[in-house]
């Protein structure tokens, strides 16, 4: 029956003005929850006692649950309304998707402090005389685990420890950390929004690896090949513009060419874009071992690219930060434009919804083929020429990583919107950024980045498990019953 | 219209789809390349040495010494014949794989011919066949598990993921115990692990089934990499050293020249893949476990209305197929190679192209397979004796290959229709 303690507190106030009659109550909650994840502890003192998630569950299904408790008041509409409006409000925010979010990423900590602990010699050490002396191994489990992940706070976020007190250099060494956090999303945001418009489009692109590595390699030659005419700022836009557009371009034919063997002969875009993957790592490793890279002694690395080639520091010597990050955003916006207002975009995304009926709608499916893996090409081949232009400077096989597999995950995780696609690619690029420091620090592998990494995804793409997990109700089940008994009312 | 009718029943012209002449346009090109590029320049003097029997054969062949020239000359004679042939097949609307792939093992020794001559230490031929067995091995289990999956009607990506977890079970296990064979059991049950993540978010959960399959990969990748960094490299000999699993060799079998080593002087592994050909065709063409699954991969709800069970079909498919790849995941430390971060190097990736190459089915599958290993295994040998192509060039000749198959030679390849839908329970 505790889920009537709120109907019965709340009769007395009338239900002419429900939001003014309860300030104390439900504003603080409803200003805090949007940024606050834990805004039912937070509401706590509004005297209606401690809420775990599973009473919150209950109370959110109240307005399902059969009259079984006294009513107060049966034709007054306004305590049942303003209960309503109460189970309404807790009910969406623990229907959220944002919460969800929040809680993937909390599972996913969890499960990987198991495994950081479990790795750990002195944990396992204090785990041989765990029933003499437990509390030796809980202090070194909690002292492995929150070592990693502070020092993983440190190196993507704020690094509270060079700050000794005042000084503007200080505080800009300390948030250093969030600007190599956006470094190291820039070339993420770019391919993975590529791969987000071939997910929307039907298209399943893994050879994003083979056009950021592409694009990289177009971008160093044509950053040390090159000499712009004149000095200044202007020739060395020219130069920079010259070589980002190259890198563009490269990787939008080395994506067209999957676009146009699916489209021509109906070859399956996923063995191609593997195929395509090998062939451009075969290649650019070919490639370095002769003169077109200007290769010296059997060192497989590119020369640096000129300085006039290179992205400026968008705030100075004392972040990493340049200007592929915002023209990153720049480009997360054009594709929101491009998919969400654009003619092209909707037939894109008519394609990727229905292919036979895009078809007989009367949208060339095979033009949208080409046209997708392109514009995907295009994006992927920007980010490995940031990589280059803006971090690297010098080119070798090695100078894709795993952006373009991590690329995958951040559109995943994104669910291919732009704005979720920046969101991600920060959380990742923060996850890249922390990992150098928590592995000297806090000596934990950065392998586990990409354990943290899946199982945020995995817990994210399955809504349903994060519910069970932390007892939250089923949007969907909640309004049938809301429903239900609308009806029986 | 006329008012007399046809007396004999004829096929209406229109209605039969436009000859393709792509495949023999293409096995034209090609033997007009390998005409150049193999047999007319090589220089007139040069002989190719190759040899037959391997070092244990029972009876030796001596090596086979031909002229480079006049050899790669007659094979791309032949080769064009076949092209000829097959403008024959196409005219006659006939679809025939051998000519195609008679086509292709001309042209692969062409080049073979061509990039040993004259060197002196010859092309160890049942060496060649032997390793790429052992290299093909993690494919084959691969692309089985790919199909079996797919068969049901779920997209199996994270077939990468199964042979690392495989690979990395049977490594540890067979460490532990101080036995191979221990690990081989071990194999299958980290390969169905990871199918049970797979299976429940795709099944029960209903996301995305290429999702959860990219992002097992990496949640394994990440798995094994740190527990490598961590605890195995802590102690290497005592968790990550695992014993070599011994060859069987088959007397008589194995002294067959040529191919006997290769097919008959191999691990416990390569028997029980020709069981699982045998036995995954017969069950998936010819038995009532077969037709049930591929009714659940192609249209699932019919299945559903005849009474059979779609989701627990599909479970058990997933399941068994990713401990299928598990099992092949031991191929890769077999040998006695100590598990390393990401020993599979995409193979799974790589596999799923052979299982779509193979049309899903598990002759194909083998076929395509067999082909990236030889491929994988020529690379490391020509590396060895010197070739005259660079290294990079030959190791991406395979993928080329790849895509003109698939663009060229399969074409519009058809998945199973219920592949990548989850199904309502």
């Amino acid at each position: 029956m505790s889920e009537n303690n709120d109907g019965r507190e709340k009769p007395e106030r009338t239900g002419a003005q429900p939001d003014a009659a309860q300030p104390d109550a439900d504003a603080p909650s409803q200003a805090a929850a949007p940024q606050q994840p834990e805004a039912h502890t937070e509401a706590e003192p509004d005297g209606r006692g401690p809420e775990d998630s599973g009473r919150a569950r209950r109370a959110a299904q109240a307005p399902a649950v059969p009259d079984t408790s006294p009513r107060p008041h049966p034709v007054d509409d306004g305590p049942t309304s303003s209960q309503a409006r109460w189970a309404t409000f807790r009910h969406e925010m623990l229907t959220g998707s944002w919460l969800l979010t929040l809680l993937a990423i909390v599972a996913a900590l969890v499960i990987s402090s198991v495994l950081i602990a479990v790795a750990d010699a002195d944990v396992r050490a204090s785990a041989g005389y765990f029933f003499a002396r437990p509390a030796d191994l809980l202090s070194a489990a909690w002292s492995s685990i929150a070592g990693t992940y502070v020092a993983l706070f440190r190196g993507s976020v704020f690094d509270y420890t060079v700050l000794t007190g005042g000084g503007v250099a200080e505080l800009g060494r300390a948030i250093s950390p969030l600007t190599k956090t956006m470094v190291e999303a820039t070339p993420l945001i770019l391919a993975a929004l590529g791969i987000g418009i071939g997910f929307r489009s039907g298209l399943f692109n893994i050879g994003a690896q083979g056009q950021v590595l592409m694009g990289a390699a177009t971008a160093s030659l044509v950053g040390f090949t090159f000499v712009p005419p004149g000095t200044g700022p202007f020739s060395s836009l020219l130069h920079l513009v010259l070589a980002l557009g190259a890198a563009v371009l490269v990787g939008g034919l080395w994506a067209g060419i999957a676009g146009i063997l699916k489209a021509r002969t109906g070859a399956n875009e996923v063995i191609v874009t593997i195929m395509l993957n090998w062939i451009a790592t075969y290649l650019v490793a070919y490639l370095l071992t002769t003169a077109v890279y200007r290769v010296q002694a059997n060192r497989p690395i590119a020369p640096h690219v000129a300085e006039t080639a290179e992205l400026p520091s968008l705030l100075g010597s004392w972040s990493p930060l340049h200007w592929g990050f915002p023209l990153a955003l720049l480009a997360a916006l054009g594709v929101w434009w491009l998919m969400e207002r654009s003619t092209i975009g909707f037939q894109f995304r008519a394609v990727g919804a229905n292919m036979h009926a895009a078809r007989t709608a009367g949208i060339s499916v095979n033009r949208v083929f080409v046209m997708v893996m392109v514009t995907a090409g295009m994006l992927a081949g920007a980010g490995g020429a940031m990589q280059i232009l803006g971090v690297e400077g010098t080119f070798r096989a090695s100078s894709a990583g795993t952006i373009g597999f991590d690329a995958i995950t951040v559109a995943l995780l994104g669910r291919n919107r732009s704005g979720g696609i920046v969101a991600a690619a920060m959380l990742f690029g923060a996850l890249r950024a922390g990992a150098a420091l928590m592995q000297t620090v806090a000596d934990t592998p950065v392998d586990i980045i990409l354990v943290i990494q899946a199982v945020i995804v995995l817990f994210i793409a399955a809504p349903p498990l994060v519910r069970t997990l932390f007892r939250l109700p089923d949007p969907q089940r909640t309004r049938v019953a809301a429903r239900a008994k609308e009806a029986t009312r | 219209m006329s008012v007399s009718a046809p007396t004999r029943p004829t096929r209406d012209p229109v209605l039969l789809a436009p000859i393709s002449w792509r495949t023999p346009i293409i096995m034209t090109v090609l033997a007009a390349l390998a005409l150049f590029g193999f047999a007319l320049f090589t220089p007139a003097g040069l002989e190719s040495t190759i040899e037959l029997t391997g070092a244990s054969a029972a009876w030796q062949l001596p090596d086979l010494v031909i002229g480079s020239r006049a050899a790669a000359l007659a094979l791309v004679l032949v080769a064009f014949a076949l092209a000829g042939l097959s403008f024959w097949t196409a005219q006659n609307r006939r679809r025939s794989m051998a000519v195609p792939v008679v086509f292709g093992i001309c042209l692969v020794f062409a080049f073979l011919i061509w990039a040993v001559a004259g060197n002196a230490s010859g092309l160890p031929l049942p060496f060649l066949l032997s390793t790429a067995m052992t290299a093909a091995l993690p494919l084959i289990f691969g692309a089985f598990a790919g199909l079996l999956c797919e068969r049901s009607g779920v997209i199996n990506i994270a077939i990468e993921g199964q042979l690392l977890a495989g690979a990395f079970l049977t490594a540890v296990l067979a460490t532990v115990a101080g036995n191979a064979y221990v690990g081989l059991i071990a194999a299958p049950v980290g390969g169905a692990l990871v199918g049970l993540i797979l299976a429940v978010f795709s099944i029960k959960y209903r996301v995305d089934q290429i999702i959860v399959g990219v992002v097992v990969n990496v949640l394994v990748l990440g798995l094994t990499s740190y527990l490598f960094s961590t605890v195995l490299s802590d102690d290497p000999l005592r968790l990550n050293n695992p014993p070599q699993l011994p060859a069987l060799r088959i007397p008589l079998l194995a002294d067959i020249p040529v191919v006997g080593e290769a097919l008959f002087n191999q691990n416990i592994i390569v028997y029980a893949m020709y069981a699982a050909v045998v036995a995954l065709h017969i069950g998936l063409f010819r038995s009532r476990w077969g037709l049930r699954v591929r009714a659940v991969g192609e249209h699932p709800k019919a299945a559903d209305t005849v009474g059979i069970d779609v989701n627990r079909t599909r479970y058990r498919n997933v399941v068994f197929g990713s401990a299928v790849a598990g099992f092949g995941g031991a191929s890769m430390v077999a040998a006695g190679l100590a598990f390393t971060k990401e020993v599979t190097e995409g193979r799974g990736y790589i596999a799923l192209a052979a299982m779509i190459l193979g049309r899903w089915s598990p002759t194909g599958a083998l076929a395509a397979a067999l082909l990236f290993g030889f491929a994988d295994s020529l690379n490391r040998v020509l590396n060895n004796i010197g070739s005259p192509v660079p290294y990079e060039i030959l190791a991406m000749l395979p993928y080329l290959a790849t895509i003109f198959a698939v663009a060229g030679l399969v074409g519009r390849v058809r998945p199973p229709a219920g592949a990548g839908k989850a199904y309502p329970s």
